[in-house]
């Protein structure tokens, strides 16, 4: 894999930062994207994030004092064994999940402080998700369920639709937008899934074996629009268990038993 | 923007309960029995409950009437015997006497005596209920004349053969012309008419309510009754003569003042008590009837409400029971609305507004059946019914209402879910 392509400073992201001291607290509004100093800052920041479930014996760390940084416009795959904690960790990346301890920055938002509905917020501003199995809402059509993430913004932006349907001319759904998820393909459901995960703008992009129920030639399909859209500058960290798959990504992060294996 | 918001919201409920028809509609049926049966039941209570008071209203108020009973024990007598007998009952002139003499403060005491007679012009019959009465007749009872004049003292005094005749009656013996003036035969003599009474004030306009023969009547001046006629009554009935010897048939005693109403209705008791050991009487007091009435609408009421209340309870149950299985089965769907960013309101209000959807559809058709109801009882039971405007807007508003507070707890359990747990849910 190469260099990320976009970034200029490749020493400041993708780098293990067991020993960050970062101690600085900084909670600003979310449109604070200004970059500090000369590289872009990370756009996801784990400081010894563990998840501990259970407790006693029987306690299982998902993950373990785990620090890491994905850097802005980076293309990340996570690979591991079933239990090794790519799934809690895509889920706290996802601020879906909060860490036991530990502390996970998106952008310079400490998402520790937040409560529920600034999670939310979050989610629905700087988070895109694409689930394995497409998670579309059913009783809405394409273009609603690519506008969702936007109806749950505290100031949804006046031009949605409009941008939804530049989303789904995108990904080659133009003249399907009145269609409902079950009159689609997989491949089609996927390609919704993404726009949707798209129509925020997020900084992260987060996907859950999105080629895992498809076949292999849908799957190329998606895997060849996630380079088409890491190439225009997006972030996106994929969980997956194919060795093919993992090795389309710039780089590869390997986990075991909730802490970094290998760095590719 | 807000608005936007909530059609939003309605229209994603709709299109939600949508997914299922069935189960929807079975869930609205339980609200839409429930609306339409306080609307029904409270259109039946307030109609039978302004009959009651109208039936009273009309005996009036600050009255007490004294009536003649045929005892029970004459009825087997006469029944059992020839056909010959005379029985003789009721109130007398004495009582009347003695009345006045013992409440000269009394606004009016009107003796009354019913006569059967038939009233007959050129060759038109009618058998209308014919009143031997005082002048005063008309003060106690609340009715007015339509044209010409009640007899006075005068025509009392003179023994004249003067009479009244009710619209109904005029109507059926006069079918072309105006009575007034002209002359009917009652019995074997001839009576002028003088006045024409006006029909009695109805609050429904239904003409099969109102036509009960209530104007189909003739009063005249007591005394000449009791001169043409006698005190004797002569029925043919099921082919024996039944004879009667009522001198009157009911005293209305037109009290001053309502708190008095008790009182006067008390000492009459007693005084008839001291002269009728046959018990041959009976005390009709309408205050009492009134407030009886009042009791009773009171209970009804309660009653009404238990079972509205009650109802409601279970089609409020049956939305929260159906939310509470969709909001298992899309468990999935709130996991990922939550991960694209919806907040904990965001699902309460979705889920919120599906109930009050279902409750708001189940609570306008059930307004609607609600409204046939009466109908179809007025026409079918031959029952009064009175819709007022409340009981639509007090019914919708509550079942709007059960919509909301049994929507709150499944909406609640939705938003509350833990979103990765929601999101594993197959």
């Amino acid at each position: 894999m190469s260099d990320d392509p976009a970034n200029g400073d490749p020493a400041s992201s993708g780098t293990v930062s067991g020993a960050t001291s970062s101690l600085e607290v900084i909670t600003p509004p979310w449109t604070g994207r200004t970059s500090s100093g000369s590289g872009r800052p990370p756009v996801a920041r784990l400081e010894g994030v563990s998840k501990v479930y259970g407790d006693g014996d029987s306690e299982v760390r998902a993950l373990d004092d785990f620090s890491f940084e994905f850097g802005q416009g980076e293309y990340w795959a996570i690979m591991g064994s079933s239990g090794s904690g790519k799934s809690t960790l895509l889920n706290v990346l996802g601020c879906i999940d909060r860490p036991s301890r530990g502390d996970y920055f998106v952008r310079d938002t400490r998402t520790a402080t937040l409560d529920d509905d600034d999670l939310s917020e979050l989610r629905s501003r700087e988070l895109g998700f694409i689930f394995q199995s497409y998670n579309l809402i059913p009783q809405l059509d394409v273009l609603e369920n690519i506008t969702v993430p936007l109806i749950y913004q505290d100031r949804p932006p006046k031009d949605g639709n409009d941008r939804a349907r530049r989303l789904a001319e995108r990904v080659g759904l133009g003249h399907r937008l009145t269609h409902r998820p079950k009159e689609l393909s997989g491949g089609q459901q996927q390609r919704v899934a993404i726009a949707r995960a798209l129509i925020n703008d997020p900084a992260l992009i987060l996907a859950d074996e999105a080629t895992g129920n498809l076949d292999s030639k849908t799957a190329l399909e998606i895997l060849d629009l996630f380079d088409e859209l890491n190439a225009e500058g997006k972030t996106i960290i994929l969980v997956t268990h194919e060795p093919d798959v993992g090795e389309r990504a710039q780089h590869l992060l390997k986990l075991k038993d909730g802490r970094i294996e290998s760095v590719e | 923007m807000l608005l936007q918001t909530v059609s939003r919201a309605v229209s994603l409920g709709v299109r939600s309960l949508l997914l299922h028809r069935l189960r929807s509609l079975l869930t609205t049926l339980g609200v839409l029995f429930g609306t339409s049966s306080v609307i029904a039941m409270l259109a039946i209570g307030e109609g039978a409950s302004a009959e009651a008071y109208e039936q009273i209203r009309q005996l009036g108020s600050q009255n007490v009437i004294l009536r003649s009973v045929k005892p029970p024990e004459s009825v087997n007598s006469s029944g059992g015997g020839s056909g010959s007998q005379v029985v003789m009952y009721g109130l007398t002139r004495a009582d009347h006497r003695r009345i006045e003499e013992t409440y000269p403060a009394l606004d009016a005491l009107v003796p009354v005596r019913e006569l059967s007679q038939e009233v007959r012009h050129r060759d038109r019959v009618a058998s209308p209920r014919v009143l031997a009465t005082a002048p005063n007749y008309l003060d106690v009872t609340g009715r007015f004349l339509l044209k010409g004049r009640f007899f006075d003292e005068k025509d009392e005094q003179a023994v004249a053969n003067v009479c009244v005749l009710g619209s109904e009656l005029e109507r059926h013996l006069f079918p072309t012309q105006s009575a007034l003036g002209r002359e009917v035969r009652i019995g074997g003599n001839y009576f002028t008419v003088i006045g024409i009474l006006a029909p009695r004030v109805r609050l429904s306009d239904d003409p099969a309510q109102a036509g009960e023969d209530t104007t189909d009547e003739l009063l005249l001046p007591l005394t000449t009754g009791r001169k043409r006629f006698g005190d004797m009554t002569v029925r043919q009935r099921a082919g024996s003569r039944e004879m009667e010897q009522v001198e009157l048939h009911e005293l209305i005693l037109a009290v001053d003042d309502a708190s008095s109403v008790p009182f006067v209705a008390g000492a009459s008791r007693r005084l008839l008590e001291m002269y009728h050991p046959k018990n041959d009487y009976e005390v009709v007091v309408p205050l009492e009837l009134l407030a009886r009435a009042e009791e009773t609408k009171r209970i009804f009421n309660i009653v009404l409400s238990s079972i509205a209340g009650i109802s409601l309870l279970v089609g409020g149950i049956g939305i929260m029971n159906v939310m509470l299985a969709t909001v298992t089965e899309r468990t999935r769907e709130i996991g990922i609305r939550r991960a694209l960013g919806a907040k904990r309101r965001h699902i309460v209000l979705q889920f919120l507004v599906e109930c009050v959807v279902l409750s708001v559809v189940g609570g306008a058709m059930g307004v609607g059946l609600g409204l046939l109801i009466p109908i179809a009882v007025e026409h079918w039971a031959d029952m009064r019914t009175i819709v007022t405007p409340l009981a639509p807007i007090l019914a919708f508003t509550i079942s709007a209402g059960t919509g909301i507070v049994f929507g709150i707890y499944p909406a609640w359990r939705a938003a509350t879910m833990d979103p990765v747990e929601a999101l594993r849910h197959e």
